[in-house]
């Protein structure tokens, strides 16, 4: 029910979201995506590097003078091809996790350039000695950029529709109440009214950690749309909107979420936080669903399997389709 | 209490857990006198269905006593005391698909809805026992059951029928019944059916009930052939004839008006060879299926025919042929039973006497034998056709 889409086009944005550049003081959220000069500078290095690593290995080892014996040869050409998948990756996505595989790289480099130099049989021992320093330098480079693109904050979008089947007005009415939030939107802890249309928020991040914010309603059409924003300077800068409208031929309300964080570690953390289970698209799908099972027939649906409602999808594999244990009956309820 | 659990592949076992409790305000818990093992069953024991976990209580085809009722039960449409039958699926009979009476595919009562929607593109309904994808529901293999919005889909039982005779509205009825409906019977038509299990029993007495003029019975087990033709019904066994050549020798020529696959994903071939290609792939997890009734119902019914399906299909299937699906004009239904849209008119026609759905019980068996039963079932000993579970039987329980 609830679908995903992908997330909405530069013209769509600015038509939906009033004014983000102009938010509050001492927030300023990054302009979109401009290459990065440093992430792009390094994917061409490696390209640069890997394409004669992985062409003509023999040349380029007596370049760098080490063995030209088919296992070095062999040991530089793979070598070769880790530069080009970097080169792909940095060139294509400017994801932060290229730069760390690039340090990575650099690491196995090094040991190999510096158990080289102690078997070393003097032949170009100088070559190797300035190659090896390249690498250093490199490395440090390389270090630089991760560290540095890793706590830049990139933007995340999100979307999520469902269609429920009251009117807009009653699913407006539902949604309206921000203190409820909580019930269904599984990383919220708490949202609390701090009056004149300002909140405050409480939410789980991932790997056990909590982060909170004030937020303000900036816009609120009844039965139509509710927009809020953080406010301040909060670790995660967010917003986010809902609009509902009539579903053609009388068949309930369309709901349409739009949710925009600033994440630290960027996509980064995106990437590591979607290895460990926890997709930040079908979280906000799922609390969608549990919105709509709330406004159709009143709570969260339960199972033996999924028995925490909203934690559900945290849980696989799950408490097996058995009745719980008193034990587990009392965490549940608690 | 005692239940029956999925302890792995090929593995079932009687066991003690927890007594059910109230987690939703519209649940219920029934006191279960009667339930029974499905065919489809047997696909979760097998091993063809994902997402089951070890110590899952089985079993989706139950009916009971409500012992107890969360405080948003309606009091008018359910109450402690009443005697009732269960549909496997859970439906919540608020959202669209509910409104529509489609309650296998509700929008709300699978908490691992994003889980099935990985496989099925869109989630379906939960289901009692019936693995993880489908919600992760206890099953009713067992002494009581908790049941999910019980003012929704129980039907109570006022009469004084025997639980033999109204049990099966829980599924394999009223599924049998759908399999014949989507066939849009016409007068003269002849209605062939592939399996003549529990499933297929139903859906050749709901043709007949529907005016189905002529009723074929494929299968290979000679019992089962028996016990469709006992009721009437012509039979046809696929180890002895080419299938095709002998349903167009039965009707001048034309094939089957319309055709019921009642087998799904675990059917058998009578060519071994053919067997054998889809065996391995379905062992090797590189098709989930084996459809040979599906590919035969496909080629084997009249151009403009319809095709339903009502044997369960779990995933991908390969050779579909889509040719002659699409160049003669044949219709394929399908879909899980939406149990509830059928449980009030069936149990009047059993009422009336026009249905009798005793007719398929071969053995009954305590729950503690709910392993023996499972074992016979699935490997078609002793004649075995239905089996038929009494927790009671066990003898004291909880």
């Amino acid at each position: 029910m609830a679908s995903r889409s992908s997330p909405p086009k530069a013209g769509q944005a600015a038509q939906s979201t009033s004014t983000p550049a102009s938010w509050s003081p001492g927030f300023q959220p990054p302009a979109r995506r401009t290459p990065d000069p440093l992430t792009r500078g390094l994917g061409w290095a490696s390209a640069g590097l890997g394409v004669p690593m992985l062409v003509a290995p023999r040349w380029f080892n007596r370049f760098i003078g080490v063995g030209e014996a088919p296992r070095h040869q062999a040991t530089t050409a793979f070598a070769g091809v880790r530069e080009l998948a970097a080169a792909a990756g940095l060139l294509g996505s400017e994801n932060p996790v290229w730069l760390w595989s690039r340090v990575a790289g650099d690491l196995v480099d090094l040991g190999l350039l510096g158990w080289s130099l102690a078997n070393h049989d003097k032949q170009g021992w100088q070559r190797t000695a300035a190659a090896t320093a390249a690498v250093v330098g490199i490395t440090g480079l390389d270090l630089y950029a991760a560290v540095t693109r890793s706590q830049r904050k990139s933007e995340m979008d999100l979307t999520a529709a469902v269609t429920v089947s009251t009117s807009p007005r009653e699913a407006y009415g539902q949604w309206r109440q921000l203190e409820s939030l909580p019930q269904f939107m599984a990383h919220l802890d708490e949202v609390r009214s701090t009056g004149n249309g300002t909140t405050h928020w409480r939410a789980s991040a991932p790997f056990g950690r909590s982060v909170e914010w004030d937020a303000e309603i900036v816009e609120d059409v009844a039965g139509e749309r509710i927009a809020w924003r953080s406010v301040g300077d909060p670790d995660i800068p967010n917003e986010g909107e809902v609009r509902f409208r009539p579903a053609p031929g009388g068949r309930g309300t369309e709901i349409h979420v739009t949710m925009r964080y600033w994440v630290p570690g960027g996509k980064l953390g995106e990437t590591v936080a979607r290895y460990f289970g926890e997709d930040p698209h079908q979280q906000l799908d799922d609390d969608l669903r549990r919105f709509k099972q709330i406004v159709e027939t009143g709570e969260v649906v339960r199972s033996d399997g999924a028995p925490w409602g909203k934690r559900a999808r945290r849980e696989f594999p799950q408490h097996p389709a058995r009745p719980l244990s008193p034990n587990e009956l009392e965490e549940v309820r608690s | 209490m005692r239940a029956n659990c999925w302890m792995g592949r090929n593995s079932v076992a009687v066991q003690d857990v927890p007594d059910p409790s109230i987690l939703n305000r519209r649940d219920a818990i029934v006191k279960i006198t009667s339930t029974a093992i499905c065919g489809s069953d047997l696909h979760l024991v097998d091993g063809y269905v994902p997402t089951m976990q070890k110590g899952d209580v089985m079993g989706h085809e139950f009916m009971g006593e409500v012992v107890e009722v969360g405080d948003g039960v309606d009091s008018g449409k359910l109450q402690v005391g009443d005697r009732v039958v269960v549909p496997f699926p859970i439906a919540c009979g608020a959202c669209a698909a509910c409104q529509a009476e489609l309650y296998s595919c509700c929008e709300n009562t699978n908490p691992n809805a994003g889980l099935a929607e990985k496989m099925f593109g869109h989630p379906t309904a939960g289901i009692f026992g019936y693995s993880h994808l489908t919600g992760g529901f206890a099953g009713g293999q067992s002494e009581y059951a908790r049941v999910p919005f019980a003012d929704v889909g129980p039907l109570k039982i006022e009469s004084d029928l025997a639980d033999d005779q109204v049990l099966f509205l829980s599924d394999i009825l009223p599924t049998g019944y759908m399999g014949a409906e989507m066939c849009d019977i016409d007068p003269g038509d002849v209605v062939a059916v592939w399996g003549a299990g529990p499933v297929g029993q139903f859906a050749m007495d709901s043709a007949r009930l529907l005016g189905a003029d002529t009723i074929i019975a494929i299968d290979k087990e000679p019992y089962r052939l028996e016990m469709a033709a006992q009721a009437g019904y012509t039979p046809l066994n696929f180890e002895d004839v080419d299938v095709r050549s002998a349903l167009l020798e039965l009707t001048g020529g034309r094939g089957p008006d319309k055709c019921i696959d009642a087998v799904g994903m675990e059917a058998t071939h009578g060519s071994l060879p053919v067997y054998a290609y889809d065996r391995a792939k379905q062992a090797t997890r590189a098709e989930s299926e084996r459809p040979y009734a599906l590919r035969q119902a496909i080629m084997s019914c009249r151009s403009g025919g319809t095709v339903s399906v009502i044997g369960v299909y779990g995933g991908f299937a390969d050779k579909f042929p889509s040719g002659s699906w699409m160049n003669r004009s044949i219709t394929l239904k399908t879909g899980q039973c939406h149990v509830q849209r059928y449980m009030k008119p069936l149990l009047q026609h059993i009422e009336q006497g026009d249905l009798d759905p005793t007719r398929i019980i071969t053995h009954t068996l305590p729950l503690e034998q709910a392993p023996h039963g499972y074992d016979i079932f699935k490997h078609k000993q002793d004649n075995c056709e239905k089996v038929v579970l009494k927790p009671a039987a066990n003898g004291g329980g909880a």
